[in-house]
């Protein structure tokens, strides 16, 4: 564990207790049952919170805590699978504050930092991740293209979206349809159709604004998929230590403390890779590796982690009654959202020069 | 297959495949063609088309459902060479065997083994037929990996037993005309008061509660029994017995799971898939080189798999007995299933990751079911890990705390 400053504990802590309180795995159950994407209550609580306004600069409403401290905001939620746009949007906010004009950040941040405003990414176009590139495209301030698994973009009343030549800002409306994409893990995705539609360049960020953007994507997502590594590895542990099969605990068979000894092994080993991750976008020390190393990490051990803790579990790791599965279907999206471990490990040699 | 083959010398492999082509030709409706579901025995009965019904009934009357079965049971009492020559032919007209389940898997080569002929008969010819469903009453709350820990009573009362206790797990039970059970008939003795009884589905006091699993289907349940009368004639073997014949049905068990394995067989190569999606560079070179490297790695360890197999059928044949290496091939098969449905996943992406609507194809929505199903096949029919106690016990002699 990073060492934190006071407030970061302390906001921790608070996101901890709210989790736990408020947005327990069984309350993700219940939305999902109701077929709704996220509680718009909670969200609203988030934003009354101040969650949605963490990386954004004061001057336009938010309170610029930084990545660290809303990465544990986010690996709290991702522990009890909290069900919010809080990721998305906050990517959008930094997207603004990234490469946005004064006026742009005026007009958007305030609400995007309050979350009375849903931002999302829309970047991708098939339907796996390639990369800072695009079809999509803009003439005479107009823009054209269709964005594969939009995340939460039936919440989003903004679009971040990729174009062939930089980065633009979209409202919903007019231009702009929806179509939903219902994947496993039963959260708000959707293809996002502009047909001509009124778009604003965000353009006085760097020229790599893109990959900046992917990176911020890369490390946050990481930090989801942290605690919901963490919290996969607590319950199998405690299954282990109160099954009981052959007269004892399931934990005392050295075959089981042996596995649980490697993944935990491996889960130490990526959060020091997501908190490095988080750690490089506070000080802009070689983000981009850092961003690798966080994802590619996240990725594998998250990926091996729901694995066993489905098959820990035995049966009653197959049922929809236990909640591993979740984790299992959740891991698939974000590991394959802004980079697969191929696509990863290629960008990391790249970077590296060879 | 436990059963002898009732081989017909006078039948030429060639001649036979040809009587195998006219029978499809007559009587595989073309409309089923590469219709065959490999999820079909978990997904429950759907109502079964005219054509359907045909093509089970033709296959079912020649009792090439079952083809190595003995014929006077209404298998089709092929020799292995010939039941390979059907496959064969049935793989190029894309036809499929209409008959499963875990009678055809499970019950019925343990029954051939251990049976009486009144019980061989009465049950062996409606499973060749496709008629009859069995399911598994083995499980139990607090008897998965420790299955001898069972508790289901099944009480003496002269001429026959009165059965009360919980079964879990119960794949398809919900659907199932008949179960095989795992009861206990004495308390005094841990695997010796084990007995291997049937037991109707629709008898009084049975009952059945769906459980839903992670791929959103409900195929299998509790199964609960409350003083459940069962004729002494349902028993099979003798009483205590349960515990070796019920060992013996779970090796069946495990060579169709390995096996699970053989639907992946006729599937579509990786690579092809691979191709499709994802397109190849200008020397025909997949473009994603990670991916390449471990679709390459996959394809190597599977058909290493398959070299196993056969090496173990063939080892078997000349020992007269089961072969030690056919211990690895669940293990070894169950995982390389789970491990060819996660790359699919990474090649098709998002599309991979459909639960249901619009947006995605009906055989990407499959492969979803299927590789949550698939989770399944390092749990059940002994768990990987009970597997490796069984090879680390058994063949290697690494007992507990020598
Ligand atoms: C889809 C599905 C279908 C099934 N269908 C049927 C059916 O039709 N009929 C039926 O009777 N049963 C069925 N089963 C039940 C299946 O046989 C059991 O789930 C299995 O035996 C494991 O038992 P358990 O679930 O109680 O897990 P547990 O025994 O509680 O095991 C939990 C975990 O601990 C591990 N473990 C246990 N003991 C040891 C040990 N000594 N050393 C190391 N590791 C250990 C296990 O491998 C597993 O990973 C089905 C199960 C599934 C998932």
């Amino acid at each position: 564990m990073a060492v934190l400053y006071e407030e970061q504990s302390m906001l921790r802590d608070m996101a901890r207790e709210w989790a736990v309180n408020e947005s327990p795995v069984n309350a993700w159950r219940k939305v999902r049952d109701a077929g709704l994407d996220f509680d718009a209550s909670k969200w609203a609580e988030m934003g009354q919170m101040g969650w949605a306004g963490i990386i954004v600069p004061e001057e336009f409403g938010g309170t610029d805590f930084g990545w660290m401290s809303l990465g544990l905001v986010v690996e709290e939620l991702g522990k009890t699978l909290t069900a919010s746009p809080l990721v998305a949007s906050s990517l959008a906010a930094s997207a603004i504050a990234l490469g946005g004009s004064q006026a742009q950040k005026e007009k958007y941040l305030p609400q995007l930092a309050s979350g009375e405003l849903i931002g999302t990414l829309a970047f991708d176009e098939g339907s796996r991740h390639r990369g800072a590139v695009a079809e999509a495209s803009v003439l005479g301030g107009k823009l054209s293209g269709t964005k594969s698994f939009v995340h939460e973009a039936n919440g989003a009343g903004l679009f971040v979206v990729l174009a062939s030549d930089g980065v633009y800002l979209v409202e919903k409306g007019e231009g702009v349809s929806v179509s939903d994409r219902e994947l496993v893990d039963r959260r708000d995705h959707a293809e996002v159709t502009f047909a001509s539609a009124p778009a604003e360049k965000l353009a006085d960020g760097s020229d790599n604004l893109a990959d900046e953007i992917l990176d911020r994507a890369r490390i946050l997502t990481a930090a989801e998929m942290l605690g919901m590594a963490q919290y996969v590895f607590d319950t199998t542990l405690a299954y282990l230590k109160q099954r009981v099969q052959f007269n004892q605990v399931l934990s005392t068979f050295q075959a089981l403390q042996h596995r649980m000894a490697g993944l935990y092994t491996d889960l130490e080993l990526m959060r020091t890779a997501v908190e490095a991750g988080l750690t490089a976008l506070d000080t802009g020390f070689k983000v981009p590796e850092a961003a690798c190393l966080a994802k590619a990490r996240s990725n594998d051990v998250l990926h091996l982690m729901s694995r066993e803790g489905v098959q820990l579990h035995g049966g009653v790791g197959m049922t929809d009654e236990y909640d591993v599965g979740f984790y299992l279907k959740r891991a698939r999206v974000l590991e394959a959202s802004w980079g697969g471990s191929g696509f990863l490990k290629d960008r990391h040699a790249k970077l590296n020069g060879y | 297959m436990a059963t002898a083959a009732e081989t017909r010398p006078e039948d030429d492999l060639e001649t036979f495949r040809g009587e195998v082509k006219a029978f499809l030709k007559a009587n595989f409706p073309d409309e089923l063609k590469g219709k065959g579901n490999a999820l079909r025995s978990v997904e429950g009965p759907t109502e079964e088309t005219e054509a359907e019904k045909a093509w089970r009934v033709a296959m079912g009357s020649r009792g090439w459902g079952t083809p190595t079965w003995p014929k006077q049971y209404g298998g089709g009492g092929l020799s292995k060479k010939q039941a390979r020559v059907l496959e064969q032919e049935m793989a190029v007209a894309a036809a499929w065997n209409p008959i499963g389940g875990m009678g055809v898997m499970m019950f019925g080569p343990t029954l051939l083994e251990y049976g009486n002929e009144t019980q061989k008969q009465e049950h062996i010819p409606p499973i060749c037929r496709g008629e009859i469903r069995w399911c598994q009453g083995y499980s139990e709350p607090n008897a998965g990996s420790d299955l001898a820990n069972l508790q289901t009573f099944a009480e003496d009362r002269g001429d026959h037993y009165v059965v009360n206790g919980q079964k879990t797990w119960t794949s398809g039970g919900q659907w199932a005309d008949k179960c095989f059970c795992l009861v206990r008939t004495d308390r005094s003795d841990k695997h010796t008061g084990i007995s291997f009884l049937l037991i109707d589905m629709d008898a009084p006091g049975v009952e059945v509660r769906p459980i839903q699993m992670i791929s959103g289907m409900s195929p299998f349940c509790e199964t609960f029994f409350t003083d459940v009368q069962v004729p002494k004639e349902n028993l099979v073997g003798k009483e205590g017995q349960g515990w070796t014949i019920g060992k013996r049905l779970l090796q069946h068990e495990r060579t169709n799971i390995s096996g699970g394995g053989a639907s992946m067989l006729n599937a579509q190569p990786l690579s092809k898939i691979a191709k499709d999606y994802l397109g190849t560079d200008e020397n025909g070179q997949l473009v994603d080189a990670d991916l390449r490297g471990r679709i390459a790695d996959y394809e190597i360890a599977w058909n290493t798999f398959l070299l196993t197999a056969r090496r173990a059928i063939e080892e078997s044949k000349a020992q007269g007995g089961v072969s030690e290496i056919s211990s690895i091939l669940k293990n070894v098969g169950s995982k390389l299933g789970q491990q060819r449905a996660e790359l699919l996943i990474e090649i098709m992406g998002f599309r991979g990751l459909g639960w249901e609507g619009e947006g995605f194809r009906q055989k990407e929505l499959e492969h979803v079911r299927g590789w949550l199903f698939g989770k399944a096949t390092t749990i059940y029919g002994g768990s990987t890990e009970i597997q490796n106690n069984i090879i680390a016990k058994r063949i290697l002699g690494m007992l507990d705390h020598q």
